[in-house]
This record gives structure tokens, C-alpha cells and sequence, in this order.
């Protein structure tokens, strides 16, 4: 038994569709709770009023936003490496997830910037550096588009992934040396495990970071499968001519 | 490898290489600002680094596609391929070309823009220190993004916007070294960064690229 073996795309298919409504199913169930406990049963911030709310879209947002290029660049690695096709597609399936995500955390933080900085966009180190992420993940996927050859589209994406990676990184520590920011540090540091989250916010919090999580997989899962099946018919139709 | 070089540097030079024509471009985008932003020498003298610096960058796209396209289309890319040279030395070579052919003459011409612009006589020596660290990055990064899309048709638009946001670090560190000499700071720190990031995609980037080119010459 190894996790390899899930490579084999019937076995990744035959694994994957049961288990995609249990994983939509605990997710959509974890995103209502948490956002009807965080919209309607906490308190408003001392300071903030109700505009905190938007904590509960906004962070796991970007959480996934991050953690899809994340999983996009060991994908891309395992693609590189062990020449799985389940996983270049994998890679290519979480392209738009993240992207999607990256826009939610942009928008959902400039409606919260707006009554809070009064501003709806600043140039501040978190903020530009999402936008930079944002463009990473256009010209990731408009390289997929633009190759016709699935496999050398595969193989130079995941080129642009790794050399991506390193770019994304400097460039998130060149903002920083570039202009000091409005946005606040991280409250949920999970290195030392302190938080400047009242409980009372964080639990609902964890809750919708839970669900947005299950929610990415559900969906990479899903638009893997239908990767995998698009490529079968296109096999199909090659050996039909 | 130095014949490479020789001969990529007399094909840049000659009628159709569009030698000169990067270095018009960065000119023309440098009169334009004025046009843009109004002729007041306070606003000018504020913005001087960054446009000066947005402008080199914006040159030197302009001529990336042409690092790999034309040796693909007429078939010496293959060549090289199989020649005993390695694909690494033959990016490297098509790096340092570019760099001759565009990084060099801006360079040496930015100061004079620098004059129009009404930049600060304190930051001249920044601004050539800074150009001279940093386009060779930009013709580094700029030839891996060329080795990616050497095989797509029409693939200039695709490549500006898969090299752009890789230019980003290099225009942070290289604006701020300026700004800040502008400013009587000292721009060592970003200078320094510069410096880094250009050492740094010399020495990697050369085996991003060549792997890119063996993959559009499978």
C-alpha cells in the first residue's frame, strides 16, 4: 500500500467521487455554522463594531489563497518528478480555486478597509502582495491555455510554479522593505500558538477556516476528475480519426 | 560559447535587430511622462527613479521575444540544442546578449534621461549603479520567460505577463536604491538587493531556462 497507487487516475477517480459529497457535505455544514455563529451570535468588536464580521470570509480566503499555490507548487514538483498525470492536472484544477480565493480576500478586504482605514485600497505590504499573487496565478494559467501539447504544457507550468514560488516569496519581502502598511500582523500566529483573537471570535473563526479548507479540497477533487475525464475524451477522439 | 556571443551581438547589431529600437522606446517613454503628469520640475524630481526605472523595464521586454523566437523559427535553437555547448550555457550566452544589446545602452543613456526628468544631482550615481545591477536581472528573468513561451505562436503577450510580475523585486530594490540617494539616505541596503537578485537569477535561472527549452524542443 502506497499513496501512489492513487496516481493511477481510475483508482484516483474511483476513490475521489464517493468521498466528494462527504467532503462538500462537512464543509458547507462547518460554513454555515460558522458564518451564522460569526455574523449573528458574537458580540461586535469593541472597536470595530460590526464591520469585524467580515473576518470569517476575509482570512480563510487568504488562508486558501496562500495555501493553493502552495499545494499547486508540490503538485507541480511531484509532477516533475515522478511524472504522475493525476497531479499535473491536480495542479492545474487549483489554479482558478486560488485565484478565486485571492479576488474574495481582496474584495472582502477592501469593503473592511473602507469604514476602518477609510480607504478602500492602500499600497501596504499585504495588500500589493496579494495583487502580485493574484497576477501569478493569471499568467499561470494562461500558460496552461496557450499550450496545446498537454504534457509540455504541464511540464514548463510547473517551471513557471517553482521559479514562481521563489519570485512570489521576494516579492513579498521587497514590498515590505518598500512601504510599511495599515494592515495589522497576523492575530493567529500558529508557530507560537499566542493570539490577539478573543476566543469568543476565534472559535466561529476556526470553524470557517475548517470549512473553506474542505471546501478547496472538495473542489480540486471535482475539477481534477473532470480534468482527468476531459483528457480521456480527448484521447478517445484522437484514436477515433 | 564566445562565438555565441559574438554572433548573437552582430545579429542584434545589424539591420532588423532592433538594436537601437529598445533604446528609442525607454527615450520616447521618458518624454511622454512630462506630457502626462504636467512639466513641474517639483513632481518630476519626485518621480524621476521610479519612471526612469519602470521605463528600462518596459525597454527591455520589448526586445525579450526576440532572445529564442527568431533561432526557433529558422532552426539554429535546435542546432544549439545538439551542439556540444549545454542548453544552461547556451541561456546564459542569449542572457548576457540581451543584456549587451539593451541593459548596457540603457544604462549609459539613463543618466541623460535622468536630466529631463529633473532628477536629483545626488542620485545620478545611484541611478547608473542601480541600472548597471540590475538590468542584467531584468535580461535573465526576461530569458527565462522567453525559453517558457518559445513554442507558443504569437507568445509576446503571454510573456509579458508571466515576466512582469517576476520583474517586481528588481524594481522594488532598484527604484528604492534611487529614491532614497535621492533623498541624501543612501541607497546601499537596496542596492545590495539589487545586486543579490541579479547574482542570484544568473546563477539559477540559466538551469530554469534551459530546462524550459528542452521541453518546447521535445
Amino acid at each position: 500500500m502506497s499513496i501512489w497507487e492513487y496516481a493511477n487516475p481510475k483508482k484516483f477517480i474511483a476513490t475521489t467521487t464517493p468521498l466528494v459529497p462527504w467532503v462538500m457535505g462537512i464543509s458547507i455544514s462547518c460554513l454555515v455554522v460558522g458564518l451564522v455563529w460569526g455574523f449573528f451570535f458574537t458580540p461586535d468588536d469593541f472597536r470595530q463594531g460590526s464591520t469585524v464580521k467580515i473576518i470569517y470570509l476575509h482570512v480563510p480566503a487568504a488562508l486558501m489563497a496562500i495555501n493553493a499555490w502552495f499545494m499547486m507548487l508540490i503538485a507541480s514538483l511531484i509532477w516533475l518528478v515522478r511524472r504522475h498525470h493525476v497531479s499535473a492536472l491536480a495542479a492545474r484544477a487549483a489554479a482558478p480555486i486560488g485565484m478565486v480565493m485571492t479576488v474574495i480576500a481582496l474584495i472582502t478586504g477592501a469593503i473592511w478597509g473602507q469604514p476602518m482605514w477609510g480607504t478602500w485600497w492602500a499600497w501596504d505590504p499585504r495588500l500589493t502582495s496579494f495583487l502580485i499573487l493574484f497576477l501569478f496565478y493569471l499568467g499561470y494559467m494562461a500558460l496552461w491555455e496557450a499550450i496545446e501539447d498537454s504534457d509540455t504544457a504541464a511540464d514548463l507550468t510547473s517551471v513557471l510554479c517553482l521559479v514562481g514560488s521563489v519570485f512570489a516569496v521576494l516579492s513579498r519581502y521587497a514590498v515590505q522593505f518598500w512601504n510599511q502598511g495599515l494592515h495589522q500582523g497576523t492575530s493567529v500566529p500558529v508557530a507560537t500558538g499566542e493570539r490577539s483573537v478573543s476566543d469568543v471570535f476565534f472559535v466561529p473563526l476556526l470553524v470557517c477556516m475548517i470549512g473553506f479548507g474542505l471546501l478547496f479540497l472538495a473542489l480540486v477533487l471535482m475539477r481534477t476528475a473532470t480534468e482527468v475525464r476531459a483528457r480521456r475524451i480527448k484521447a478517445l477522439e484522437a484514436r477515433m480519426r | 560559447m564566445i562565438a555565441l556571443l559574438k554572433r548573437d551581438l552582430v545579429l542584434a547589431v545589424r539591420a532588423g535587430g532592433g538594436f537601437g529600437l529598445g533604446l528609442s522606446f525607454f527615450l520616447i517613454v521618458i518624454v511622454l511622462v512630462p506630457f502626462g503628469v504636467g512639466p513641474e520640475a517639483e513632481i518630476l524630481t519626485r518621480i524621476a527613479p521610479g519612471i526612469v526605472w519602470v521605463a528600462a523595464l518596459l525597454a527591455a521586454l520589448l526586445s525579450l521575444d526576440r532572445i529564442f523566437a527568431l533561432d526557433f523559427e529558422d532552426g539554429s535553437l535546435p542546432l544549439l540544442a545538439t551542439s556540444p555547448l549545454p542548453m544552461e550555457g547556451v541561456a546564459l550566452i542569449k542572457g548576457i546578449a540581451h543584456w549587451i544589446t539593451t541593459g548596457l545602452p540603457l544604462t549609459l543613456v539613463a543618466p541623460v534621461l535622468g536630466f529631463l526628468l529633473h532628477l536629483e544631482p545626488s542620485a545620478f550615481g545611484w541611478l547608473l549603479a542601480s541600472l548597471a545591477l540590475g538590468t542584467p536581472a531584468l535580461s535573465m528573468i526576461g530569458t527565462f520567460g522567453a525559453a517558457l513561451t518559445v513554442g507558443v505562436r504569437r507568445g509576446g503577450l503571454l510573456m509579458s505577463l508571466l515576466v512582469l510580475p517576476l520583474y517586481v523585486p528588481t524594481l522594488i530594490f532598484g527604484a528604492e536604491a534611487v529614491a532614497r540617494g535621492a533623498a541624501g539616505l543612501g541607497g546601499l541596503t537596496p542596492l545590495l538587493m539589487v545586486a543579490v537578485i541579479t547574482l542570484a537569477s544568473f546563477a539559477l535561472l540559466p538551469f530554469a531556462a534551459s530546462a524550459a527549452l528542452k521541453i518546447n524542443l521535445r
